[in-house]
């Protein structure tokens, strides 16, 4: 359907909203204020800790804030609210997923992660594995988790560019594109970890105040009352209360209903698998701050959640969904258009410019998680054999974030017409398939074993990009009303997709999971006895744990 | 518990407080606590997922005025998530962290005997 009508107002679509010199300018000062902060923040970087954890200085609090500014991306914002704008009930269900998967995070995963690890997550895994192996599994699936979700975001900024900045034209798409990159790197290498969370932290701080504002005007419409509020929204949509029920985008068939629980299972499990969630807990000085971290980011982003509802049903109502999945950035499109219908330009104003930041402390933020797997997994432990010096190390670390920083954009570029829900469920797919079992098992199984790890971190990844190649999401999907391709391959009469879920989550998990235990329980590997004993005290006890760095 | 018993001798001092009774039982405490608790959720969510997908006459159900009961009980994951949230951090606050942190110390000091 959003093919359909975004080709019958095709025309209008080169139409801007509001005045893009005011959202340049907010967007500006924005960008301006940040980069205060990060050449402050820069000042005290003096060692790898600093460079990767902050020095584990922030507080619980600010940590937590963090969190849920590198954790509500474009894709929590701006795709959640456009999706309940246009599919009603099934996309207040993302956000009820990606909200509980928190969960995981904090009962199992956190606390004993900050306690055994230094920077990364194969601190964790190869404590007592054999290090060579497992860290180079984990920076793999860590840089594929990482480039997937690095490349929504930059489509996502890629998009939005014609209706919030007024930039027309393919040129333009990719200079912002590039600006968008740019900054990301200057962010990374000057400021390191203590200034991508500065970013972080006030760009959270101005996506809820913003999100709140823009709730309450909502609820102030129809005089507070949610029940009226969903009355109007459904008479505003064509499908009318078929959006305050769920079924509408996956209840079609059986297929598109198991395929639903897949999502489930990878929003759920992937949380806690996502490498720049991970890396997070190291930023704090203890276990207890990691916990408080956790508290503070699962308080935040469910009230944002919740925010999101009332944003997607007041945009149904509001603007209604024929105008959003006509506007240039499409489902994407909902909240500015939310906000351009409620405070005018000044609100569309601002509104973009908090999207554009969040894009912007969400990229950073995988960069440096990418950048210090690289440079610490794979450069000073696997190709050095941990030889390498602190200052070479965080020298490639700067020199991979730039890498990175280039094949983001060049990649933000070539796919900027890519479906991004493509993208971000990838992401989660494989975070939840490739990480979090080996995570799990080398926190709570003593049997595990390296090459029960590696089948693990292996099995997941390849079966969970397999299996989506092979998927409608790639080839053969069309539209039941316009006829036209809904797959990444257009060509419609190209068609190899024999698996029929788009999510591969149901499959990839389970399969993850048991091959980490299948690994483990044919392999002869003796149990490193003295380090298992040094782990399981650590991660409970915190003992031996790495500490804050005080300048 | 002022002292940590080693349960096995000969080892590094983090087998001797890994193998101690008191070790153990911390151990067990975090397990039971964490492992129930993690299922619970779990199910609950999806128990929610699969009468999402598979039983929308129920879940379309009006309760009262256009709330029906997908709403309030996608609300409810809501309530459940914030209420395990404090639940954990409580307990870990107030049961787990003292007998941590004290054994952390007695390990830190080397007062493993």
């Amino acid at each position: 359907m959003s093919a359909h009508l975004a080709a019958l107002h095709a025309q209008e679509a080169t139409e801007t909203v509001g005045k893009p010199a005011v959202n340049i300018t907010i967007f500006a000062i924005f960008v301006a204020v940040t980069l205060a902060i990060v050449l402050r923040a820069s000042r005290s970087n003096r060692t790898a800790t600093d460079y990767y954890a902050a020095g584990r200085a922030f507080s619980g609090r600010q940590n937590g804030i963090a969190i849920s500014g590198d954790y509500l991306s474009a894709a929590s914002f701006l795709g959640i609210a456009g999706a309940i704008a246009t599919t009603g009930y099934d996309g207040f269900m993302y956000s009820i997923g990606f909200l509980v998967a928190w969960l995981v995070a904090l009962l199992l995963v956190a606390e004993l992660m900050r306690n055994t690890g230094r920077f990364t997550m194969a601190d964790v895994l190869s404590y007592r594995l054999r290090p060579g192996p497992v860290r180079t599994a984990a920076a793999i699936s860590t840089l594929a988790v990482s480039f997937f979700y690095l490349l929504a975001q930059m489509t996502g900024a890629g998009g939005l560019v014609n209706l919030l900045l007024g930039v027309k034209g393919t040129a333009g798409q990719n200079l912002t594109i590039a600006v968008v990159g740019i900054l990301m790197i200057i962010y990374v290498l000057v400021g390191g970890m203590r200034g991508t969370t500065w970013v972080q932290i006030i760009k959270a701080v101005l996506l809820v105040l913003g999100a709140a504002l823009m709730t309450v005007w909502v609820l102030s419409k129809s005089g507070f009352n949610l029940s009226t509020m969903l009355g109007d929204a459904a008479a505003a949509h064509p499908k009318g209360d078929a959006i305050l029920d769920p079924g509408l985008k996956y209840g079609l068939t059986t297929t598109s209903k198991i395929d639903f629980i897949s999502l489930g299972m990878a929003l759920v499990f992937g949380t806690a698998g996502l490498p720049h969630v991970l890396m997070r807990f190291y930023t704090v000085p203890s276990s207890k701050a990691a916990r408080h971290s956790v508290v503070w980011a699962i308080w935040i982003i469910g009230v944002f959640y919740l925010f999101t509802l009332v944003l997607g049903y007041g945009a149904a109502w509001l603007v209604g969904p024929e105008k959003i999945l006509a506007a240039p950035g499409k489902v994407n499109s909902a909240a500015p258009l939310l906000a351009y219908e409620l405070g005018g330009t000044l609100l569309l104003g601002l509104i973009a410019a908090v999207a554009f930041a969040t894009i912007l402390a969400v990229v950073a933020g995988l960069t440096i998680t990418a950048s210090a797997s690289f440079a610490h997994d794979v450069y000073a432990h696997v190709m050095r054999k941990g030889e390498a010096t602190a200052d070479e190390e965080v020298r490639v670390a700067r020199i991979t974030a730039v890498v990175i920083g280039v094949l983001a954009i060049i990649g933000g570029i070539a796919a900027k017409n890519q479906n991004i829900a493509f993208l971000v469920a990838l992401a989660f797919a494989v975070a939840a398939s490739a990480n979090l079992p080996t995570i799990i098992y080398s926190l709570f199984w003593r049997g595990f074993t390296t090459r029960g790890a590696v089948w693990s971190i292996y099995g997941g990844l390849i079966s969970s990009i397999g299996l989506i190649v092979f998927s409608p999401v790639m080839s053969g999907k069309i539209d039941p009303t316009t006829k036209a391709s809904a797959s990444v391959i257009t060509n419609t009469s190209v068609d190899f997709s024999w698996f029929p879920l788009e999510n591969p989550g149901i499959i990839s998990i389970p399969l993850a999971f048991f091959l980490g235990w299948l690994g483990s329980v044919t392999s002869r590997e003796p149990l490193d006895e003295q380090r298992y004993a040094e782990m399981e005290v650590r991660s409970l006890t915190g003992a031996g744990a790495e500490k804050a760095v005080v300048h | 518990m002022s002292t940590i018993h080693p349960g096995r001798t000969g080892g590094t001092p983090y087998e001797e407080v890994q193998a101690s009774h008191e070790f153990a039982a911390l151990r067990r405490r975090f397990r039971n606590f964490v492992f129930p608790l993690t299922a619970a959720f779990l199910i609950w969510y999806f128990l929610y997922v699969v009468l999402a997908a598979f039983a929308e006459d129920f879940m379309s159900k009006k309760l009262v005025g256009n709330i029906n009961v997908g709403l309030v009980f996608g609300l409810l994951q809501f309530v459940s998530t914030f209420v395990i949230t404090g639940l954990y951090a409580r307990w870990m606050d107030r049961e787990f962290d003292p007998v941590a942190e004290q054994m952390r110390e007695h390990i830190e000091r080397g007062e493993v005997q």
